[in-house]
């Protein structure tokens, strides 16, 4: 009864992407259909399927849900990705939410005024290094565990991995010091399921190039 | 052993207000440590409670909390606003998110230069007329309950009130096309601890005016 979770928007990382590694990582199967132009995303607005006319949007065990955070929150409980109690939860939680934040700055990298693009990438460098890769590294450390939470994978695993990803795409020497941090990306690169999820012909996509953020400029203006 | 929850953030409603309507329609007695200034709050970042050396931070069961929605999620799950199962669960966090980027966008408004205010005002009223209000009034129009998921109190609940509160700030009459809501703002604001909360003295902050603008933006370097 319940078919695969269905993935709309476009065909790009974007706000999707985490939804996608979360999925891959859990080992669950899921389908995409792409929105290509303004046409597509005015149809799922007229539909009635975008409850803010916005995407991401999952089809997901007869919901339609949107809003990132709505979508993970949902994947991460439902695969047993989010801790055992409310305690791990929210240690999650504010690793995640950390994570977000520097995520949020390298996404929205590409559509800065080309005047201050040096200063942003000079602040998500300044950032990852004496902020976020320290407070990440020190968690670690202060348990000397594998995993960020509760000795067990759970979401911020992933969301950082990833994140460590597009860090190493700007600068790869941004996490030089950075042991833990490099320990835990070479344990959770080599699950199973992530493994497949980073070979070439997965449902992963590509950094932004030039044709693709004028796409997405087309359909979401 | 466990205190009462304890608040770190300066004197005025942020990202730390949404916290404090959680806290108190849950019933929950919670203290407050409010900087007046920069010093203050360098302070408390070279004490090593802040993850990120940033505010919002609740002390709460043990843990140093900060990122608002951690805090958030942490409050209504304990206190039974969170929904009953995992559907309902998605349902709050759909609503609740979207009500979050209306409320960054009231938030953020004190911040906008001079020119950009009338701009930015016509933008928020337009998005909370038009994108946001609408859903919430059709949510409840469609199951004809008195909250919004699963005909119990939620944190969503709690949340679009707050939100209606401070868009009916910058125009009175907003809720005007939506009928519903001005019912559901009515019946929530009457629960006996959010009335408590809405009374002068209550640890809810006002709007920021010029001063209090002045002392965070010195104070976060903002």
């Amino acid at each position: 009864m319940a078919g695969k979770p269905m993935l709309h928007y476009f065909n790009g990382r974007g706000r999707m992407e985490s939804t996608r590694w979360l999925l891959a990582a859990a080992g669950v199967e899921f389908e995409e259909k792409l929105i290509e132009s303004p046409e597509d995303l005015k149809k799922l607005v007229n539909e009635g399927s975008l409850m803010f006319q916005q995407v991401p949007m999952v089809e997901i065990d007869g919901m339609k849900l949107v809003q990132t955070r709505a979508i993970l929150n949902y994947i991460a409980t439902k695969y047993n990705l989010y801790g055992k109690d409310i305690k791990e939860r929210a240690l999650i939680d504010m690793y995640v939410e950390g994570v977000a934040d520097l995520g949020e700055m390298i996404l929205l990298l590409p559509v800065a005024p080309p005047g201050e693009k040096d200063a942003k990438l000079a602040l998500i460098k300044e950032k990852t290094t004496n902020r976020y890769f320290p407070a990440f590294e020190k968690v670690l450390k202060s348990h000397g565990q594998d995993y960020l939470v509760g000795n067990k994978l759970s979401r911020a695993d992933i969301h950082l991995v990833e994140l460590i990803y597009y860090v190493e795409e700007l600068d790869p020497s941004l996490i030089a010091n950075f042991p833990l941090l490099k320990a835990l990306k070479a344990r959770v690169s080599s699950l199973p399921t992530v493994k497949k999820f980073l070979q070439p012909g997965s449902q992963r996509k590509p950094p932004l190039d030039q044709k693709t953020l004028e796409q997405g400029r087309k359909i979401f203006k | 052993m466990a205190g009462k929850p304890k608040l770190y953030y300066f004197n005025g409603r942020g990202r730390m207000e949404s916290i404090r309507w959680l806290l108190a329609a849950a019933g929950v007695e919670f203290e407050e440590e409010l900087f007046e200034t920069r010093e203050e709050f360098e302070k408390l970042i070279q004490g090593g409670s802040l993850m990120y050396e940033q505010v919002p931070m609740v002390e709460i069961d043990g843990m140093n909390l900060v990122e608002t929605r951690a805090i958030l999620r942490y409050i209504a799950a304990k206190y039974d606003l969170y929904g009953r199962n995992l559907k309902e669960q998605a349902w709050i966090d759909m609503y609740v998110e979207g009500l979050k980027d209306l409320n960054d966008m009231i938030m953020l408004f004190p911040f906008s230069l001079p020119e950009e205010k009338k701009m930015s005002l016509d933008y928020i009223l337009e998005r909370a007329t038009k994108r946001f209000f609408p859903v919430y009034e059709k949510a409840l129009r469609d199951h004809g309950q008195d909250f919004l998921v699963g005909n119990r109190l939620s944190w969503a609940d709690i949340q679009l009130l707050e939100v209606i509160l401070m868009a009916e700030e910058c125009k009175p009459s907003v809720l005007s096309g939506f009928p519903l809501l001005q019912e559901f703002k009515a019946r929530v604001s009457h629960i006996p601890t959010i009335n408590k909360f809405l009374q002068p003295g209550s640890q809810r902050k006002p709007p920021l005016d010029e001063e209090s603008l002045e002392t965070m933006k010195k104070t976060f370097n903002c």
